[in-house]
């Protein structure tokens, strides 16, 4: 049965019914359109659904989308402001963070979590952050030089 | 990955309402992150009629130091149990429980209680419903027998939780409500070693709190192992409490996780007390973790390493604990 479901996403109060079951990755991607954010396992073992609940890492597919009423989400389609994307996303683009780019979304929404409470992570700090979140492409090496490089940015390109 | 069957969605405001919530339609389930029942449900491991969502219950939420006790609610997520001062510094073996469990956005979400009422685990049992369909079900779900011990009457199903040895090993106790009132019981009673129904609680008792003791008399360490190093259950986990004064070793417990369908508490420990930690104490601490070990094939790695690996963790620990608590 669906109810109303009152929550922000990416910025914006929304208000919408739906279904008691629904997980939060079937509201976003099927409700929203907000197809950034992947599944991938479906089972919490890779972080592809990870998006941001009041500013903390979260797997879509493992939560309940009434579970989060009243909070604030932020998926990965949040990041660019005015057509431009953002410091992690250029960092990634420019450091060959990204091969196939399904698990893309998910590594940046982590590492924007960690970067917002330690601007300036070490790698370690880094991998520890991005430890949920599995690629099969890169060998990770390019992803934490991505996530670094974009430490010493300041503002979006 | 099947999509989430249909059931109704409850939130409570208080525990109190929680459990009359539960008391008013049975064939419901408590919910708090959700990092392994979303999952379960997914794969047709569990039936519910209502979830009954914890997050909104601020009273669980809350780490209170009173005196010589903290009490940590059953919602404080792991991620906040790992970071707390006062857990770092006076219980190190819980911060490294904690901070051991899956990945760092599980531990954001995925709570205390949840950690210590995770559902065993099993190669034959956590695995999709095509899976399990192809290799004929299982007693603990759909089916009839046990494929890991052919002709066993139980389910071996391995409990895995990480938080509860640390806990166990620090003597904690846990407060339980029910529709009767609250009651208090030491963490070990929770538990039995029945894959099936591994816990005591009674349907819809709702684990409230747990209350450890700030004994500094006492240091502590918990390891594990696992096949990633990171999103993985313990293969293997043990934690280690003990207490040396004047050069002897006055207080010793030992609990394992992932080796049973329950968290097993070693016995006979007394043996090595009153005396430096020596060689023989070694081997006995060895001989009695060997004794309570119960490792089955649940997992893809073989058993007899399950049960070797935690015995060198069990000597591992107590001897890092004793050279640095001089």
């Amino acid at each position: 049965m669906k109810t109303m479901l009152r929550l922000s996403v990416n910025g914006k109060p929304r208000e919408d019914a739906v279904a008691e079951n629904a997980l939060l990755i079937d509201y976003l991607r099927d409700a929203l359109a907000l197809t950034g954010t992947k599944q991938g396992c479906d089972g919490g073992e890779c972080g592809a659904c990870t998006v941001l609940v009041d500013g903390q890492p979260r797997l879509a597919c493992s939560t309940l989308a009434h579970s989060v009423a009243g909070r604030e989400v932020e998926t990965v389609e949040s990041l660019s402001q005015e057509g431009n994307i953002s410091r992690l996303q250029r960092s990634f683009h420019e450091n060959l963070g990204a091969q196939c780019g399904f698990c893309t979304p998910g590594m940046i929404m982590a590492a924007e979590a960690l970067l917002r409470v330690n601007p300036k992570p070490d790698r370690d700090q880094i991998r520890a952050a991005l430890a949920g979140n599995l690629c099969r492409c890169t060998g990770y090496v390019k992803i934490v030089d991505s996530v670094e490089a974009a430490c010493g940015r300041e503002h979006a390109l | 990955m099947n999509a989430l069957p249909e059931f109704h969605y409850l939130r409570p405001a208080t525990a109190a309402d929680a459990v009359r919530m539960h008391a008013a339609s049975p064939a419901s389930h408590y919910i708090a992150g959700g990092t392994d029942l979303m999952p379960n449900l997914r794969r047709g491991l569990v039936t519910i009629g209502a979830a009954i969502d914890l997050g909104g219950v601020k009273e669980l939420g809350e780490i209170v130091e009173q005196g010589n006790t903290l009490r940590i609610g059953s919602g404080v997520s792991l991620a906040q149990i790992a970071a707390h001062p006062v857990v770092q510094a006076r219980l190190p073996a819980v911060a490294q429980a904690a901070l051991g469990v899956a990945g760092p956005t599980h531990r954001a979400a995925a709570t205390l209680g949840g950690n210590l009422c995770l559902d065993t685990r099993c190669n034959y049992y956590n695995q999709s419903e095509a899976w399990r369909a192809g290799n004929n079900y299982c007693m603990k779900r759909d089916g009839e027998g046990c494929r890991v011990a052919k002709k066993s009457k139980r389910c071996y199903a391995a409990f895995s939780g990480d938080v509860a040895p640390a806990l166990i090993a620090l003597g904690a106790e846990v407060e339980i409500l029910g529709t009767e009132g609250v009651r208090r019981q030491p963490l070990l009673e929770l538990y039995r070693d029945d894959g099936m129904k591994w816990l005591t609680l009674a349907p819809g008792e709702l684990l409230v709190a747990v209350q450890v003791s700030l004994d500094d008399a006492w240091v502590s360490a918990y390891e594990k192992v696992r096949m990633r190093g990171a999103i993985d259950f313990p293969l293997a986990g043990v934690a280690v409490a003990l207490r040396r004064e004047k050069g002897v070793l006055t207080g010793l417990r030992i609990a394992c996780t992932g080796v049973a369908s329950q968290p097993i508490a070693i016995d006979g420990l007394d043996a090595v007390l009153g005396r430096p930690l020596d060689a023989a104490a070694l081997a006995t601490i060895s001989e009695q973790a060997d004794l309570a070990n119960r490792s089955m094939k649940t997992t893809l790695v073989d058993a007899l390493y399950r049960r070797g690996v935690s015995l060198v963790l069990a000597k591992r620990l107590t001897q890092r604990l004793w050279d640095a608590a001089v």
